[in-house]
Order: structure tokens, then C-alpha cells, then sequence
């Protein structure tokens, strides 16, 4: 089966690209990006800035189950209108490098479109290390989602 | 303090890629492991005592010999570490579809 969002990361390499192709016209898609109400319903975060624009800059607060809160924050470097989004992104409070993060909006057709997101670490171990979070919480949470996961794949 | 082997570490090592190279093709004695490698057979033996305990490799008594197999289903979860990331974005994609498909039709 095609999966609709792919996640390429090289060996040795110090980003990796996701790729989403959506059953969205472009301009809906890209309006998940900059208003602040809809990113809050699909990324499940308060936002507390965002400033979609040149040198404007984000920061978004997520609640987890124990009820810790935590932030992550950005600038924004570019925001072209139906094309792009360059920003950084930061974990606050944690050890993580800041990271750099190229979004490019496509259409395909009337009523769909596709983002290319690309992201650049600071290191490839510092990549390799994000790409194990979700990897990690999984084995923590419940060692027998892995197990699933991994036995759908062939 | 207990001791946590990581996965990833354990690969990290050249050494140790290289030991479950050759266990890959077929299983072998801890013998016949260290003589493939110029290092002493304590230190191969460490090795294979860290991939045994990550679970990469298996154990098995066949006389009186000890032979070493690789372990596919933990060399599969290696491979596939990078599927829960996907995951984590393929959730947040098709939330982000679903909104705008809800947002689209009250418009």
C-alpha cells in the first residue's frame, strides 16, 4: 500500500524530508499553516504567538497526559502565501539543538496538494536522536504497539 | 544500578556490525566468531555479550557447544524505528485533512 506521508532519512545525513500529499485544494492546506485557531485543532497545541510573516515568530504550548506543559518555539524566516514556509523550531527546556525547517506547498491538482517538508539538524546525531523519540515513548508506553507496528510491515 | 543496553548503541559499534555480518549467513560458535577479528577473544567476546543482551543475537546449545543466531524479529525493529516518526506525522496529516475538509464544507 502507498503511504501518504513518507519520511526519507539519509545515512550519515543531517536532515531528513517528510512528504504529505493531502486531498486539500493548496490554499486550504497552506491556511492550516498561518491560522492560529485550525493549527491548534490538527496540532492539538495552544498557540500562544503566531506570526506568519517575515521575521515573525511562533510559540506553541502542548498539555501531556500528567499535565506538564511544554513549549516549543520559532522564527520565522520566510512566509510566501501558497508556496512556503521557512522557520526553526525549538524544544524549550530540553537539550535539543534548535533546527531549521523548510516547508514547500505544491499543487497537484484542483483538489489536492502535497508538502515537502525538509528538516536540518545540527548534527546526525541529533537527528538520529529525534527520529528515536517517538521510538523510544513507543517502547516505554507499550512494548506491544512496537510489536504490531512492526509485524503490519513487511 | 541496572544496567540498560540501547539498541543503537549496540549497532553503533563496527565490531559488532560486522559480528552480526557474519551471524546473519550462519549461526557460529563464540570460537569461531573471534576468528574472523584480530582482537583478542575476550574483547569479541564482550561484543557479543552486549549484542546477546540487546537481544540481537540468541543463543543455542547444541552439544557442548554454544552457537550464536541472529535474532530477525529485533533486527526488524531496528530497521523499522523510523515507522512510530512517520506515524507521529501521518496522524498529525490526516488531522490536518480532516479539519480543512471540515472547515471547507461550513464554509
Amino acid at each position: 500500500m502507498e503511504q501518504k506521508t513518507k519520511v526519507s532519512a539519509q545515512d550519515g545525513k543531517q536532515e531528513l524530508v517528510i512528504t504529505r500529499e493531502f486531498d486539500l485544494p493548496l490554499e486550504l492546506l497552506f491556511q492550516a499553516y498561518i491560522d492560529p485557531e485550525i493549527v491548534e485543532q490538527w496540532m492539538g497545541t495552544k498557540v500562544l504567538t503566531l506570526e506568519s510573516k517575515r521575521h515573525g515568530s511562533y510559540q506553541f504550548e502542548t498539555t501531556d497526559p500528567k499535565g506538564n506543559k511544554h513549549r516549543f518555539n520559532g522564527v520565522i524566516h520566510d512566509c510566501v502565501v501558497n508556496k512556503k514556509i521557512t522557520r526553526t523550531f525549538e524544544m524549550e527546556n530540553t537539550p535539543f539543538p534548535v533546527q531549521l525547517e523548510f516547508l514547500e506547498f505544491e499543487k497537484l491538482t484542483d483538489d489536492t496538494s502535497k508538502l515537502t517538508m525538509q528538516i536540518v539538524y545540527k548534527s546526525v546525531a541529533d537527528r538520529d536522536q529525534m527520529l528515536k523519540l517517538p521510538f523510544a515513548q513507543g517502547i516505554n508506553m507499550a512494548h506491544n504497539r512496537i510489536q504490531e507496528i512492526v509485524s503490519k510491515l513487511k | 544500578m541496572e544496567l540498560r543496553r540501547d539498541v543503537f548503541q549496540a549497532i553503533a559499534d563496527p565490531t559488532r556490525r560486522a559480528i552480526i555480518a557474519l551471524v546473519a549467513i550462519q549461526a557460529m560458535t563464540p570460537t569461531a566468531i573471534a576468528e574472523n577479528f584480530d582482537s583478542s577473544r575476550q574483547t569479541i567476546s564482550k561484543h557479543i555479550q552486549i549484542l546477546n543482551e540487546c537481544e540481537l543475537l540468541r543463543q543455542e546449545q547444541t552439544g557442548r557447544e554454544i552457537y550464536y543466531h541472529l535474532n530477525p524479529q529485533k533486527i526488524k525493529e531496528i530497521a523499522d524505528f523510523i515507522e512510530p516518526f512517520r506515524k507521529m506525522w501521518d496522524d498529525r496529516f490526516n488531522k490536518l485533512e480532516s479539519v480543512m475538509k471540515k472547515y471547507k464544507s461550513k464554509k
